[in-house]
């Protein structure tokens, strides 16, 4: 307790001072003072994870076999359209929100998710290898973990918290596969306006881009904002949004495409509103479009790049990828200058090969860009 | 003062009481802060010294004695002046690493680093580092806890278990050091090299 308050405590409680209204303001001062004291010292209550994939939530008792399982009643399965590069592995993504609740879809850039949301991501090269678990506790804080599928895939176990740098996987890239570690998790998860990144007004939007890389089609029975909506499960959802579904600003196909990579894969760690913001490079998208995409031009394009590599000085230069930091940092594998930084073990040749595309052949500046800039704004 | 034939008074007696224990609060609450951020300060103070953060953040010099830490660039990492040639190669064997004479470059199987800027120069230093971004990077052993690694000898395997409340005071005390403008180079990796 603060020595104030411990102050106050004894003040009022002198003996035949009599209790007015203003002593009774007194008393509420010093309650309000003790208060946080006595609330950081209870230690939030939360069960231990689950030591296996199969009691979290995720499926029907009985129903996992061959690294697979019926989903729960209420767990819903949903596909972003701009997804991660993992090394190639493939993906499959569920929901659960408690019964009753809602996500506070109020701000389309940052939802809010209820106490009691699961989020679950698994990843596999021709079988199922691990599944990710988020979840949000009773006292708001979230939590991470990750559970690794037997080679039998009846069922997947609880990895340590310090992760599994090389597990042994026939079919990953190099036949190795890495479990990330609690800290992996936080790095991309809390980097961010919200620890959920995939579950967004973007990333569900029903006006899909159609050219993105390794873009996965939605599954019969997969979510998206309108069946979100619809279903009740987003509150204050801004209408406009439904009325004409989020869509990146962009001048070509290329440069939506090129925008929506770099929101999926750079966006969670770059952008304004995380411990990242310092760095001044915004490279995640909001809803609202135009602004966004400038915010994003104007962070990179001509930029002088904190880190020099091969020559390059500049985030990105318009024309020439080989002289831009961006392109480069995204082929190399160096473990001093790859980006990402974690969680990829290869650089995604398609998802680079689309960036250099559009540096080289749809950026523009000077006279032409602010006379581009100008009819957006029209 | 006697409260019991205070029937009129008695509330506006009592609120004034609040306002001078509100008041007090204030001052003590002020007084308490400041108090708290000079232990704070001092405490980070005494960890930076005796956890050895000099030992390769501040350049080593020949003075008249020998080797000793160069104070005027206090905490400023590699100086941008000193440019390293390539390392020697060692031959196979025991002696794995090659220091610089300053202790701040550093050559081994982890490639080549150089101590970091850790004055609060905004530019080349942690000025616009929050706590956060210091905590990330310390418990993590990744730039701003989510960037390349943090190589040796940074002893980030022993420092990661630092209490927050030690983190907090180090921090403190960083931030309160004279800012050096000092642009430390970027690690080089031992091979493939960009």
């Amino acid at each position: 307790m603060p020595p104030a308050a411990r102050f106050v405590l004894r003040f009022v409680a002198v003996p035949g001072v009599a209790a007015g209204k203003a002593m009774a303001a007194i008393a509420m001062v010093a309650l309000a003072m003790a208060a946080p004291a006595m609330a950081a010292e209870a230690a939030p209550y939360a069960p231990p994870l689950p030591e296996r994939l199969s009691d979290t939530g995720l499926y029907i008792a009985g129903t996992v076999s061959a690294g697979a399982g019926e989903p729960a009643p209420g767990v819903l399965a949903y596909t972003p359209q701009y997804p991660l590069w993992s090394d190639g592995a493939a993906k499959q993504r569920w929901l659960y929100l408690p019964p009753g609740t809602a996500i506070d879809a109020s701000n389309p850039d940052a939802w809010q998710f209820p106490v009691g949301t699961k989020l679950w991501k698994e990843f596999g090269h021709g079988r199922a290898i691990e599944t990710r678990y988020i979840e949000r506790l009773a006292d708001g804080t979230w939590r991470f973990a990750s559970y690794v599928w037997r080679e039998s895939g009846d069922d997947a176990d609880l990895a340590a918290a310090e992760g599994v740098p090389h597990l042994p996987v026939a079919g990953a890239p190099g036949g190795r596969y890495g479990i990330p570690s609690r800290d992996d998790c936080l790095a991309c998860h809390e980097g961010g306006a919200t620890p959920v990144i995939g579950v967004s007004a973007l990333q569900l939007s029903p006006d899909r881009d159609p050219n993105v890389p390794h873009a996965e089609a939605p599954r019969p029975g997969d979510v998206d904002l309108a069946v979100l909506n619809e279903s009740g499960l987003l509150a204050g959802l801004p209408g406009a949004l439904l009325d004409t579904p989020p869509k990146i600003a962009a001048v070509s196909a290329t440069e939506r495409s090129a925008l929506g990579y770099l929101h999926a894969n750079c966006g969670h760690c770059h952008n304004a509103a995380g411990p990242l913001g310092l760095l001044d490079l915004v490279l995640a998208q909001r809803v609202d479009a135009a602004a966004s995409r400038a915010e994003v031009l104007a962070s990179i394009v001509e930029r002088p790049s904190d880190f020099e590599t091969a020559g390059a000085a500049t985030r990105v230069t318009p024309g020439n990828p080989q002289a831009s930091v961006l392109a480069l940092r995204m082929h190399t594998r160096n473990p001093l200058a790859q980006m990402p930084p974690l969680g990829t073990s290869i650089a995604d040749v398609e998802g680079a090969a689309l960036i250099e595309q559009w540096i080289r052949e749809d950026l523009i500046t000077g006279e032409e860009y602010l006379h581009e800039l100008q009819a957006q704004q029209r | 003062m006697n409260y019991k034939h205070s029937n009129v008074k008695g509330p506006m007696v009592a609120a004034v009481i609040l306002l001078l224990v509100v008041a007090s609060l204030s001052s003590t609450a002020r007084a308490d802060e400041s108090t708290a951020n000079t232990e704070t300060l001092e405490r980070g103070r005494y960890l930076v010294t005796v956890a050895g953060c000099n030992d390769c953040h501040t350049p080593l010099t020949n003075g008249p004695n020998g080797p000793e830490p160069d104070m005027s660039r206090m905490l400023s990492g590699h100086p941008a002046s000193l440019v390293m040639p390539q390392a020697p190669a060692l031959p196979d064997g025991p002696w794995t690493v090659v220091v610089a004479g300053t202790s701040t470059a550093w050559s081994g199987p982890w490639g080549v680093s150089f101590t970091a800027n850790l004055t609060p120069d905004p530019e080349t230093g942690l000025g616009k580092w929050s706590f956060k971004n210091f905590k990330d990077t310390i418990r993590t052993g990744r730039h701003l806890g989510r960037g390349r690694p943090i190589l040796p000898p940074m002893p980030i395997p022993m420092y990661k278990h630092f209490t927050d409340a030690d983190l907090e005071a180090i921090f403190t005390y960083l931030k309160s050091i004279p800012a050096i403008e000092n642009e430390v180079p970027d690690p080089i990796a031992p091979a493939p090299a960009l």
